[in-house]
């Protein structure tokens, strides 16, 4: 039960990233994007992580999503974006992938052997509520200032210019 | 239970597509959305590690690193938005303002 979940819930995730690759229509990417996330939220529930895959569908299939959707309703491009004209950087960067892919799969193969532990993590709210307010509360703390940062910079970046 | 190398793989996956989209796709919103892609695959590293060694360190910094890519995303959504109404146009090819 446990392995077919996994290879649906890959499976889901990499077939929508590949559409949002093929595809040209900027809403459908956004869309396409939502469903990998929240295979991702699955995916993260499989890991014995049930609250960060709360938060994953949440904050990403949720909210971040929803930012995007809103941006591309107000850019409102009618046509879609043309076909490539330069063929020589999709060539380039799909080398560049597989060249990538390799490094990455022989890096993950020889830098450590993954321990096997059989018995199941304590991953609810309250541990990591807990650890998040101990051993990371500085990290916690600055992480609001720079959400207020992200806040006031956003506002005043898009605000139109007043007349004097 | 699963092996942690079967989601370590996929995350290797995710990344490696994410950065493809970034190199061919040619307007800033799609390039900025495989940016996310990017970072989830590093999000699903990060538990699938967590889960193999026995720690919940990992998923506190998955929290955080899910903060800062909201906060990154009013950022840099503002940014391109800004861009947008200068230039009339998200492609990269029309935005090529230090091209000497």
């Amino acid at each position: 039960m446990g392995y077919f979940l996994f290879f649906l819930l890959a499976a889901l995730c990499v077939g929508s990233v590949l559409g949002m690759i093929i595809s040209k229509n900027q809403a459908y990417n956004a869309l396409f994007l939502i469903v990998a996330f929240a295979s991702l939220g699955g995916l993260f529930g499989l890991l014995e992580a049930p609250f960060i895959a709360v938060v994953q569908i949440i904050i990403y299939a949720g909210a971040i999503m929803v930012l995007f959707i809103f941006v591309i309703m107000m850019i409102n491009i009618r046509t879609g974006i043309p076909p490539e004209k330069k063929k020589w950087t999709l060539y380039l960067s799909l080398g560049l992938a597989v060249v990538l892919i390799i490094e990455l799969i022989v890096a993950i193969k020889a830098a450590f052997t993954l321990p096997v532990s059989t018995e199941t993590l304590e991953a609810g709210p309250v541990s990591l509520g807990r650890l998040l307010f101990t051993k990371y509360l500085y990290p916690f703390e600055i992480t609001s200032i720079l959400i207020i940062a992200a806040l006031v910079g956003a506002i005043v970046l898009v605000k139109k210019k007043e007349k004097v | 239970m699963i092996p942690a190398n079967y989601f370590m793989i996929l995350s290797v996956i995710l990344f490696v597509l994410g950065a493809v989209a970034f190199f061919i796709k040619r307007d800033l919103i799609t390039m900025f959305m495989s940016v996310e892609v990017m970072l989830n695959a590093a999000n699903l590293a990060f538990i699938a590690l967590t889960r193999s060694a026995h720690s919940l360190d990992g998923q506190v910094i998955v929290f955080f690193i899910i903060t800062v890519a909201a906060a990154e995303a009013a950022v840099g959504l503002a940014i391109i938005l800004l861009i947008f109404r200068q230039k009339k146009t998200i492609k990269t090819e029309d935005i090529k303002l230090m091209k000497g």
